[in-house]
């Protein structure tokens, strides 16, 4: 079940970082907006990983070389502009991939039918600021391109072949790269130049190799719950 | 003009008695809408500064079912605070501007959350005993004389339901498990009980505005009387969970048909009301800089809706 743990993972680790900005929003209607997408998520996960085993046992005691996301999102929120540029490429790849799953006859088909609908709007609230951000004021702007600059490594591992997803991997970049340069472009912004696969940048979050932010964020998460052996919460 | 003034008056007193609704195109007095500026300001204060107690556990939450229904709640008081500063808008007040006094502490907020989530079980005791407190003062206001705010109480008073019975059930999961885990419980209320019941505000006697709000018809029962009802609520919940409620002096008192309880220490509830408490600055503090952290994303959308002629955000 790699593809479920993959899958699984990525949802579960987004959902915590979003949920890092409860009580610190710029705006009320972002406290809202920023949770739902949290709580989809984690909903998302907590179905994926109970296909692998018990839920719990999976999110708080796996040690970091187990997880299987991708290192984009284990990525610290940073500002705003950093957070909406995460979402921007996870949530644009996200619904491309359940699009496809969705339309095959997979084991995550049915999951990936109901979750895509959650994730359109995810990715049309990042599209949303994207846009206003982009082209709001200067200093938007710069926040917004340095966001996309910083985040543009981390780009290349969405497109690895998750072992279980029976997918066009290189359609799949194509139609990503389309759209997110359709947006940038109606933002004001540009794609982002630089490396996003190889030695040279990140990306083995899939092999289990993440990045030195992510073990703080699992020691925070997981503390609890390790603290108390066998209690049931 | 006096002539005209005393008929509005007639028509408004005439209104009250006969239990009708004020709406926003009513004519009122202006110390009635002044109270319930202030009223409903410092309620939808509450619910923004009461999230940041709560948000603290959200990454730490022990099961990924208790990460979501903590997600759940923490969002639903965010939503809480959309209805009210938007019924305050009613009244001509915006959000800015009432956040503005917020911020600069010429508003305030429910002391309650002036106090530290120290463990996990604080998570459950708030559900519990401060959400409880909340909906034993809240229910009443579905019947406040001022239209939106009745109505927006309705709403908030059926989320805060959902989250009392899972702050019950969190604690009950904790009094049934571990010997850690019940420590963990029974010392959390220890430290919550006391605050819960000042969130009734003063005794009768000492209390500003009761009297006035009671003959408005937005407050409906004396802090004292819901207080009471609170108590006699709690403790026989409190055995079905079987935790202690740190009151000596708390027993079934037959002649009253209620519970007796010890007395309230008010010299507390005073130094936290003026900004001695355990979290006043922190929680101050922490609204102010992710207001002014977020001044910028607000300017980014008022520009963009302004180039774009669209509604900012
Ligand atoms: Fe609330
Ligand atoms: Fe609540």
């Amino acid at each position: 079940m790699t593809a479920a743990l993959a899958l699984g993972d990525d949802a579960l680790v987004l959902s915590h970082r979003l949920g890092e900005w409860a009580g610190h929003a710029p705006v009320l209607e972002e406290e809202v907006a920023l949770a739902n997408i949290a709580l989809d998520l984690l909903g998302q996960a907590r179905v994926l990983l109970s296909l692998v085993g018990d839920e719990d046992e999976l999110a708080y005691l796996r040690e970091e070389r187990a997880f299987r996301n991708v290192q984009l999102v284990e990525q610290p929120n940073g500002d705003f502009a950093h957070t909406i540029a995460r979402q921007l490429y996870f949530s644009t790849y996200q619904q491309q991939l359940y699009d496809r799953l969705a339309r095959g006859d997979g084991p995550f088909a049915p999951l990936a039918a109901k979750a895509v609908k959650e994730v359109a709007y995810h990715r049309d609230h990042a599209e949303h600021w994207t846009l206003r951000l982009g082209d709001g004021t200067a200093e938007s702007h710069e926040r917004m391109r340095r966001g996309l600059e910083a985040l543009w490594r981390f780009t290349g591992e969405l497109f690895e072949p998750v072992e279980g997803c029976e997918v066009d991997w290189t359609a799949l970049h194509d139609e990503w790269l389309a759209r997110i340069t359709a947006v940038l472009d109606r933002a004001t912004l540009t794609v982002p130049e630089g490396p996003r696969r190889g030695a040279w940048a990140a990306g083995a979050g899939r092999q289990g190799v993440h990045t030195e932010p992510f073990g703080r964020m699992l020691a925070e998460m997981q503390h609890l719950h390790r603290s108390h052996p066998g209690a049931s919460w | 003009m006096a002539a005209d003034a005393e008929a509005y008056q007639t028509v408004f007193d005439a209104a009250l008695a006969a239990d009708e609704r004020i709406e926003p195109r009513d004519w009122m007095p202006d110390e009635y809408r002044a109270s319930l500026v202030r009223q409903m300001a410092q309620h939808a204060h509450s619910e923004i500064i009461g999230m940041q107690p709560e948000a603290n556990w959200i990454s730490r939450a022990p099961s990924l079912r208790r990460k979501a229904i903590l997600m759940a709640k923490v969002q639903d008081e965010a939503g809480h605070g959309l209805y009210l500063y938007s019924a305050a808008e009613t009244l001509g007040t915006s959000r800015d501007e009432l956040l503005d006094k917020l911020h600069s502490g010429r508003q305030k907020y429910s002391s309650i959350f002036n106090y530290p989530t120290l463990t996990w079980a604080d998570v459950g005791v708030i559900g519990w005993l401060v959400d409880g407190a909340a909906i034993t003062n809240q229910v009443p206001l579905c019947r406040c004389s001022y239209g939106p705010y009745a109505r927006a109480m309705v709403r908030i008073c059926k989320e805060e339901s959902f989250h009392q019975r899972q702050g019950f059930e969190l604690l009950l999961a904790l009094s049934r498990g571990t010997e850690a885990q019940r420590a963990m419980a029974q010392d959390a209320v220890d430290r919550w009980w006391w605050p819960s019941l000042m969130m009734f505000g003063p005794p009768d006697e000492a209390s500003a505005h009761s009297a006035q709000s009671m003959a408005w018809k937005i407050k409906r029962h004396s802090n004292d009387e819901l207080r009471q009802r609170f108590v006699d609520i709690c403790v026989p919940q409190a055995e079905a969970l079987g935790l202690t409620l740190p009151d000596p002096d708390l027993r079934w008192n037959e002649d009253r048909g209620h519970y007796d309880f010890g007395p309230i220490d008010w010299e507390e509830f005073r130094q936290v009301l003026r900004g001695n408490g355990p979290c006043n600055t922190q929680r101050i503090s922490q609204r102010r800089r992710a207001h002014e952290e977020g001044a910028w994303v607000r300017e980014a959308a008022a520009a963009y809706a302004a180039k774009h002629g669209e509604a900012g955000a």
